[in-house]
């Protein structure tokens, strides 16, 4: 489960994904990934699953909701 | 009373019903991508519907306490989920809180360990992986956790956004994310190595 010098960089994982960290550790993941194979690939892999968990997961609006969300307007009551 | 000119009381009265139909413009703009989310939270999609229905009543109704500039979506989210909770999800299971420690890596090395390494550049979790997979496991995610995941990895909310549309604290959004992650990955893992 542990591999040592990469658990620091599985943990800034999401925040980085997220874009949610510090400057400071944007760097520090940054550097790692420059020098780690292991995560680089990991992080590309995260990254695709993402997008590809946003992609399966989007279902359009049903026709006809629209038209209800209208009517419920002030002025069309 | 008696002061009010009645020519002004008239102009006030059609600024308001234009600042109205300009509310209910900008939001209908919106429906889509409100009913994006709310699909995710709830089991069908008849429930979806019924909730983004309720939803858009509500917002029309209280259109007064929205304040013009700031984020609508995440105004209509926040009566959104709020509806969702009233509407007795209280009573669904606890979520279970066994002891899942299984890192962030957990699915890429379990692949890795099936494949090999390389598998992992390539676009393997699309062949490996579902879509109705990727449905099942949201939907079978805890509440709490699917409502972090699915405001922040659908619905594209920043953390401070999430934790104002659930009204907890951004230190509550960031675990539950991360746990709810976890969690989605470990499911995943379930079939992606099957």
């Amino acid at each position: 489960m542990s591999h040592g010098p990469c658990d620091k960089c599985e943990e800034l994982l999401q925040g980085y994904l997220d874009r949610e960290l510090s400057a400071t550790e944007v760097v520090e993941a940054e550097a790692h990934l420059d020098g780690c194979d292991y995560c680089r690939r990991r992080y590309k892999f995260e990254s695709n699953l993402r997008m590809y968990v946003r992609t399966s997961a989007v279902e359009r609006m049903p026709p006809g909701l629209m038209e209800k969300l209208g009517q419920l307007r002030g002025d069309a009551a | 009373m008696g002061e009010v000119a009645p020519e002004n009381e008239a102009r006030r009265l059609a600024a308001q019903a234009r600042d109205r139909i300009r509310f209910e413009e900008e939001a209908l703009e919106l429906a889509d991508q409100v009913y994006r989310v709310a699909r995710r939270l709830v089991r069908s999609r008849e429930e979806a519907e019924d909730l983004v229905q309720e939803t858009y009543a509500r917002a029309f109704r209280s259109w007064q306490s929205y304040t013009p500039g700031t984020n609508l979506r995440a105004w209509l989210l926040r009566i959104l989920t709020n509806l969702n909770i009233d509407r007795g999800r209280r009573q669904q299971r606890a979520p279970e809180l066994t002891p899942l420690e299984e890192g962030d890596y957990f699915l890429a090395n379990k692949m890795a360990e099936a494949a090999g390494e390389q598998a992992l550049d390539q676009e393997r979790v699309v062949e490996r992986l579902s879509q109705n997979a990727v449905v099942d496991a949201l939907s079978a995610l805890p509440h709490d956790f699917r409502d972090v995941v699915v405001l922040v990895d659908i619905g594209e909310f920043s953390y401070a956004d999430a934790a104002q549309i659930l009204d907890i604290p951004i230190g509550t959004v960031m675990s539950r994310l991360h746990r709810g992650r976890r969690l989605l990955k470990q499911s995943l893992a379930e079939e992606a190595v099957a």
